[in-house]
């Protein structure tokens, strides 16, 4: 069968700042055809499909639709060329019915009648198979239904190229199958589809043909006929580059944080962490690796006290620590049966065993705590709140995907930002500001933070410098395990070692470190073990030495076994 | 009887103030914006009307003529603070709550300084006959039913037909709830802004230049208006933001608002001179509750617009 040339790109290059996001890429899409583009997190696809819509403008190259090259300058620019994107993030206004939305922005002649538009919705629904009440208000509907409007309101608009951004990412299986009987007849009735995900059994069952970029550049267009898993995975994660960074080997390994099927519902109702099993060693560092919102996020807030536990346990193991004996636990005879094993010792280490001593003398050396023993802690980390987590001497530092979010108040200085974590210490009302002053002029020096002063808001300092200065807050408390999420998003190469070296000094010290990254050869180069999550489930624990790309590659996409309906 | 039946008519005449006045501000906050200069806009409008009286007062134009330059006077006056507004908070992105809050201060003021050096006996004894067409011959409760008053109750209605039944009214709508979402579908949210808050500052001003020259139709009545700016802010809230509801509520609130001169005459009950402003309060604790109930039944639709107060700037995505 003949196919004719629906839309082409020609040498398509966008740059944020110094970071290219496309570079120099051509894409061709028939009409009548499914093609699945496929990519890592951060490759570049959905900047190269909201070049098309009309999100953002090329910075170089051209894009011909139907053979005449055009200029889409705005998202009423696609429409006008029939082009539709359904976003990952739908953007629908939840006061309005379902038909209100979809006609909302089309200009239409004729008099409004919220009748016709029912009418027309209602008739779009029924041509493809989907099913929707168009005065159904949006907040009423459920995911997959938000998502049907979306569809339904590229359609109104007479589009027959339809873009859709990670669609299946928040669907259930079922839902999923749906979605693609709809896709086939859309197919089947002339309309080009445009599917990005990174989801491989998806690729191999709905697409005709498969687009393949890698760090912004377009590698290779296959037909999904000749394509299998592995081939796709080897052109997804390429080949390995090494990084030249100094990774020591773990020493006095200890298990410190034991999560033991750990499961996490979000406010939406949907399983966002399936029985999570793991443990982190101090002295280590563990990398996380998995494709974006696989449950990264919700796992180290769960850990963190932030999100709240379904399911199962968080055990943090603290070293041993000396504690004085108490009468309060246990009895005199108990005491004295005690020290006779060895079991305490005085404040300078030396054994006590109270020889010669009468039992008001043990009293009083007990009264005035200075017999001690050594205990291990093992605590449930489990539905405490973060500040109980804090008071209780566990210390996690959390390092928050969303630095100025989450991290740091971006129109408070450095000094400002410190006392955050430390604004309860002080006398009466008044807050101690010359610790943490001192401690942003040591952090400004030791990672050499390029900033005008210690009280220049952070948010005028540059993304590495402000990921320095959270990175620098955090291990300035000690941890003892250490979680850093995408610590070096956005950061240049230098900035990057940076936290590298930091992360690396921290394992040295014997902290747990947990890193959640997202470029393989980074998390291949810095971790000891790489655990992998995909859709909220470990998939794989992987020795970091040994472990290749394709390997992690495959564990973050294939779908071994069926999802659980959510 | 007919004590009552006057009570309700005033109350009507009176509540056409806050009817102007609210439904203006729920047009503003329909585009998501929270306008606390309406008092001042209302002063303003006022003040607008009644300079272009002072200036046609004693000319021979015929009376219809003087009675619609007089409320263009208001509607342009208004509208230009409006302007001011809508240049600040749409434009610039400065806080609308500090902005709104200053052009209250500002309005007042100015308004103050411009009426006192206006001649009442040119704006004010003439005109205000030809405002209370066509009832100005009578001599019951219905001669304070003028031109203005019917005017009011179109707006209100007109409002509401355009705001649920037309696809402006969509759109106006879709931007105060989610204008990252208007802007997606290509609606100028903008334009949308600009308009929705000069044409409800216009109709806000309106409200002060009534109030004014006709209910009260006093040279001293500026000086009590500011406080029904801030009613009309009250009554966005009672009406659920829909303007028809305003013609209600503004019922309700001028019932509320004058009902302790009209207790005093029902006979065996005396009110005394510190009950009356216990009284004057009626209209505001009946908001809290109205805020209550609506908060505890928590109806979407009963909300106010989702991005009400936050500024819309296309690359914070």
């Amino acid at each position: 069968m003949e196919k004719n040339m629906a839309l082409s790109m020609r040498g398509i290059t966008k740059r944020f700042g110094s970071v290219v996001a496309n570079n120099h890429v051509d894409l061709d899409v028939y009409q009548g055809e499914i093609l699945a583009i496929l990519g890592e997190n951060g490759c570049g696809k959905t900047t190269l499909m909201n070049m098309i819509a009309g999100i953002y403008f090329p910075d170089e190259g051209k894009i011909f639709k139907d053979g005449k090259e055009v200029v889409i300058r705005s998202p009423k620019d696609a429409f006008a060329l029939k082009i539709g994107m359904i976003h990952q993030h739908f953007k629908l206004v939840d006061l309005f019915t379902a038909a209100e939305n979809i006609v909302l922005g089309v200009d239409e002649d004729g008099r409004y009648s919220m009748k016709d538009v029912n009418n027309r919705v209602s008739a779009i629904a029924q041509k493809y198979g989907f099913h929707i009440d168009p005065q159904k208000k949006i907040y009423d509907m459920s995911v997959s239904e938000k998502q049907t409007v979306e569809i339904i309101k590229v359609l109104y608009r007479g589009a027959d190229i339809l873009i859709l951004d990670e669609p299946t990412a928040v669907l259930t299986p079922q839902e999923i199958d749906k979605l693609f009987e709809v896709l086939q007849r859309m197919k089947a009735d002339g309309k080009s589809i445009i599917i990005i995900t990174h989801k491989l059994h998806e690729v191999l069952s709905v697409s005709d043909r498969v687009a393949i970029l890698r760090k912004g550049e377009h590698i290779a267009t296959v037909n999904t006929c000749d394509a299998t898993e592995s081939s796709l995975t080897e052109m997804m994660v390429g080949k390995k580059v090494s990084l030249d960074i100094d990774r020591s080997e773990p020493v006095n390994v200890q298990p410190r944080l034991e999560v033991k099927e750990l499961n996490c519902i979000d406010a939406e109702g949907i399983q966002v962490l399936k029985d999570i099993t793991f443990t982190a060693y101090s002295g280590e560092i563990l990398g996380i690796a998995g494709i974006a919102g696989s449950g990264q996020k919700e796992l180290l807030e769960a850990i963190a006290g932030l999100q709240p536990i379904a399911s199962g346990q968080v055990i943090f193991n603290n070293p041993k620590k000396d504690k004085p004996v108490t009468f309060f636990h246990k009895s005199l005879r108990k005491v004295k049966e005690l020290a006779a094993q060895d079991a305490f010792h005085d404040k300078n280490g030396a054994p006590m065993r109270f020889k010669g001593m009468t039992n008001a003398q043990i009293r009083a050396q007990v009264a005035a705590e200075n017999v001690l023993f050594r205990e291990d802690e093992v605590m449930n980390l489990r539905n405490k709140t973060p500040l109980e987590i804090r008071s209780l001497g566990v210390r996690l530092s959390f390092v928050p995907e969303d630095r100025l979010g989450m991290g740091l108040v971006g129109s408070m200085g450095i000094t400002d930002n410190m006392m955050l974590r430390s604004y309860r210490k002080g006398h009466g009302g008044f807050v101690d500001r010359k610790k943490p002053r001192a401690l942003a002029e040591e952090i400004i020096k030791e990672l050499e933070v390029s900033t005008p002063g210690v009280n220049t808001p952070v948010r005028r300092l540059s993304g590495g410098n402000v990921q320095k200065v959270l990175v620098g807050r955090e291990i300035a408390f000690a941890p003892k395990v250490l979680m850093a999420a995408y610590p070096v998003r956005g950061l240049d190469i230098n900035s990057s070692y940076t936290i590298y070296h930091l992360l690396n000094k921290q394992k040295e010290n014997g902290v747990a470190v947990i890193f959640v990254g997202e470029d393989l050869d980074v998390l291949l180069d810095l971790c000891d073990r790489i655990l992998v999550i995909n859709s909220g489930a470990v998939t794989g624990t992987l020795d970091a030495r040994t472990a290749t790309k394709e390997e992690i590659g495959l564990l973050m996409t294939q779908t071994t076994t069926q999802r659980k309906e959510g | 009887m007919n004590v009552w039946l006057n009570f309700l008519i005033d109350s009507l005449a009176f509540g056409a103030v806050f009817m102007y006045g609210s439904t203006g501000e729920i047009l503003t906050e329909k585009s998501g914006h929270l306008n606390l200069g309406i008092p001042g806009i209302m002063c303003m409008g006022g003040a607008g009307g009644c300079l272009v009286l002072n200036m046609i007062g004693k000319s021979s134009l015929p009376g219809f003529l003087i009675v619609i330059l007089g409320i263009l006077g208001a509607l342009v006056m208004a509208m230009a603070m409006g302007l001011i507004y809508s240049f600040l908070t749409v434009t610039l992105r400065a806080n609308q709550n500090v902005t709104g809050l200053a052009l209250t201060t500002f309005g007042v003021g100015l308004m103050k300084v411009i009426m006192s050096k206006l001649d009442a006996t040119v704006y004010l004894v003439g005109p205000k006959m030809l405002y209370r067409w066509p009832f100005a011959d009578r001599t019951d409760a219905l001669q304070c039913l003028g031109v203005m008053f019917f005017l009011a109750v179109i707006i209100a209605v007109m409002a509401s037909v355009i705001l649920y039944r037309t696809k402006m009214g969509l759109h106006l709508r879709a931007v105060g709830e989610n204008p990252g979402t208007a802007d997606a579908v290509g609606i100028n949210v903008t334009r949308y802004k600009y308009m929705a808050t000069c044409i409800g500052s216009g109709i806000a001003g309106l409200g002060g230049f009534y109030y004014i020259i006709d209910y009260m139709a006093s040279q001293e009545a500026y000086l009590s208006l500011e406080a029904f700016g801030w009613l009309s802010i009250a009554l966005v809230i009672f009406a659920l933001w829909r303007p028809h509801m305003t013609i209600l509520g503004s019922t309700v609130f001028g019932f509320l608002f004058s009902c302790s001169s009209y207790i005093a005459n029902i006979e065996g009950i005396t009110v005394t001179m510190a009950a009356k402003p216990l009284l004057k309060m009626l209209p505001y604790v009946v908001t809290i509750m109205v805020l209550i109930v609506t908060s505890i039944r928590n109806k979407r639709e009963n909300q106010p617009p989702a991005s009400l107060g936050l500024s819309y700037f296309r690359e914070e995505r």
